[in-house]
């Protein structure tokens, strides 16, 4: 037995208190919190650094500079470091960086979660970490609606614009446009800016006025209105234009994108012929707005419910617990809502599970958090309900519009496969391969699921959160070399 | 500030470690790398965050790695990947 088999031996008899899937916002928090408070942590990522996607860094010993001005909130995401980082050198946190998770098992002992190593590539190693209860923290992705030459390269959702920043200190091109619903197109358009590109539009489909029916939840978070005026100011100084009831329509060019259709919406977000612009880019970045990662908490069977946005989101109670005992959530799977509000459930959750175990401090009060908690999902409430996808989007797809962009479907197929009777998203997927491909549906299931139904999915009748049993890649080497030990 | 280099084929291309081998392709203006199985479509990067499986390349022989989560490293030998990369 070698030395590395002796500590998988050990791990694989020792159960944590508390997986962590996730290391973003909410399960930094929590990893931080239940450590601080004596809890074993087993914290996992798949990224090569923590901090998810909202605090994306470079791996430890990068040599880029600059991406610090990219973030928001940076002591507190250094604060969250050190405290992990702390309790990994005492042995309280197994961190697991570059571990991917592709599923998870419950029996009446704890949790099994799986994971792959994919640290080098060609060189996966399967590793099952086991804990008596699981955070589900795995966060959000962009929300994609095709559109003719979405598939070209030089098209990126603006999250894949902002993570090049945040995480390479690249910008993708030197003309961009950034299209798409929600306020999260804003640091993506500054950020772009700062690093000296030419910004030619942000091209938001909604009309901010629909803000106004929540200015109660505005007004409880001033923190939020100047975070909104700081980028007004932004986008100022860079003299980038905002257009609203815009959106990109098209794409063109031949081996990569050359320039963007822009086309004015009505108020029911319908598209208004004789509005489209042609616009010269080397880039576009879309984004409308988050779907969560739910892979692991619907293999475990927690209950969903429905959000203003059209996703499914994990039902959780006051304390983050999902209707599966042992399984809690927090952050985006729970409700798309942005860093603060993650931070803030991942903190329940932990301090829930303290209390459960008899070493929460009641000390600590957390009516403070709670209020929190409750300003920011009234504010997230208001935005999904701000930004919707407009009603008439699919009026721009024509004939051959890539919709699957793995399995390379076409719309015209879609829609033969919609009018012989297909009337949700499985169906279609069966008759036509939409979402059968490397991506599992995640890029055009939401899409799919518009097409299939003939409108955009909403509170009442979410889009469906696809069951994936694999919920990342790996190979059969990587199983066959799993210790018999850790294979029951 | 320091660059080192990999091969991308048959060319070297210079990043700063850290960056993944998306980030350093998309840095030196080449926005694809990939072809797709059925069209022959050219593909690169564009979700960033290792979701949409757009970016697969093949890295020092290993095909269906996402460049947008692979870290380049110098040296690397790093390949267009055409349709599924076992085909060649």
């Amino acid at each position: 037995m070698t030395a590395e088999d002796r500590r998988a031996h050990t791990r694989a008899h020792t159960r944590a208190d508390l997986l962590v899937a996730g290391g973003g916002p909410a399960g930094l928090t929590a990893a931080a919190t239940a450590a601080s408070g004596g809890l074993s942590v087993v914290l996992v990522d798949s990224g090569h650094a923590l901090g998810g996607q909202y605090w994306r860094h470079p791996p430890a010993g990068a040599q880029m500079s600059g991406t610090d001005g990219f973030h928001h909130d940076l002591t507190a995401y250094r604060s969250l470091v050190d405290t992990i980082s702390g309790h990994a050198e005492t042995g309280l946190v197994d961190l697991r960086l570059g571990h991917h998770a592709w599923t998870v098992r419950r029996d009446e002992d704890g949790i099994e979660l799986h994971v792959v190593d994919r640290r080098r590539p060609g060189a996966d190693r399967a590793v099952v970490l086991r804990g008596r209860r699981l955070l589900v923290a795995s966060g959000a992705y962009d929300r994609q609606l095709p559109f003719p030459g979405w598939d070209l390269p030089g098209v990126y959702t603006a999250g894949a614009l902002q993570a090049l920043l945040k995480g390479g200190g690249v910008a993708a091109g030197r003309r961009v446009l950034v299209a798409g619903t929600g306020p999260f197109l804003l640091p993506v358009a500054v950020g772009l800016a700062d690093a000296g590109v030419r910004v030619v539009g942000v091209h938001e489909a909604n009309d901010p006025r629909r803000w106004l029916r929540h200015a109660r939840a505005v007004a409880a978070l001033p923190g939020k209105a100047v975070e909104g005026v700081e980028y007004a100011a932004a986008l100022l100084r860079h003299r980038i234009p905002v257009r609203v009831r815009s959106t990109v329509v098209a794409a063109h060019g031949r081996e990569r994108v050359e320039a963007v259709t822009v086309a004015r919406l009505d108020r029911d977000g319908r598209l208004i012929e004789g509005t489209q612009q042609r616009i010269a880019v080397d880039a576009v970045g879309v984004g409308w707005g988050f779907t969560p990662q739910l892979e692991l908490a619907v293999s475990l069977g927690c209950e969903l419910i429905g959000s203003e946005d059209g996703n499914a989101v994990v039902d959780v109670d006051a304390w983050q617990r999902t209707s599966v005992p042992g399984v809690l959530a927090a952050g985006e799977t729970t409700g798309i809502g942005g860093a603060l509000l993650a931070g803030l459930e991942g903190r329940l959750a932990a301090e829930g599970l303290l209390r459960e175990v008899g070493c929460g401090a009641p000390s600590v009060r957390l009516r403070p958090v709670r209020r929190a908690v409750a300003r920011q999902r009234a504010f997230s409430r208001a935005m999904r309900e701000a930004h919707p996808v407009p009603a008439g989007w699919p009026a721009w797809l024509d004939d051959e519009t890539t919709i699957c962009r793995c399995e390379e479907v076409r719309h015209r197929v879609v829609r033969e496969a919609v009018a012989s009777g297909a009337s949700d998203g499985r169906q279609v997927k069966q008759l036509t391969r939409t979402g059968m491909g490397w991506c599992q549906g995640r890029i055009c299931g939401f899409a799919v699921e518009c097409l299939a139904r003939g409108e955009v999915p909403g509170v009442a009748a979410p889009a469906p959160a696809s069951e994936r049993l694999v919920a990342a890649p790996l190979t059969l080497g990587a199983l066959a070399r799993l210790p018999s030990h850790e294979v029951e | 500030m320091s660059t080192s280099t990999f091969r991308f084929d048959g060319t070297d291309i210079a990043f700063v470690p850290g960056q993944s081998v998306g980030a350093a392709l998309v840095a030196a203006g080449r926005p694809s790398w990939r072809t797709t199985r059925h069209e022959g479509s050219p593909r690169g990067l564009f979700c960033g965050i290792g979701v949409c499986f757009d970016c697969l390349v093949t890295v020092d022989g290993f095909p269906n790695e996402r460049a947008c989560l692979v870290l380049a490293e110098a040296g690397q030998q790093v390949s267009t990947q055409e349709g599924s990369g076992h085909d060649r």
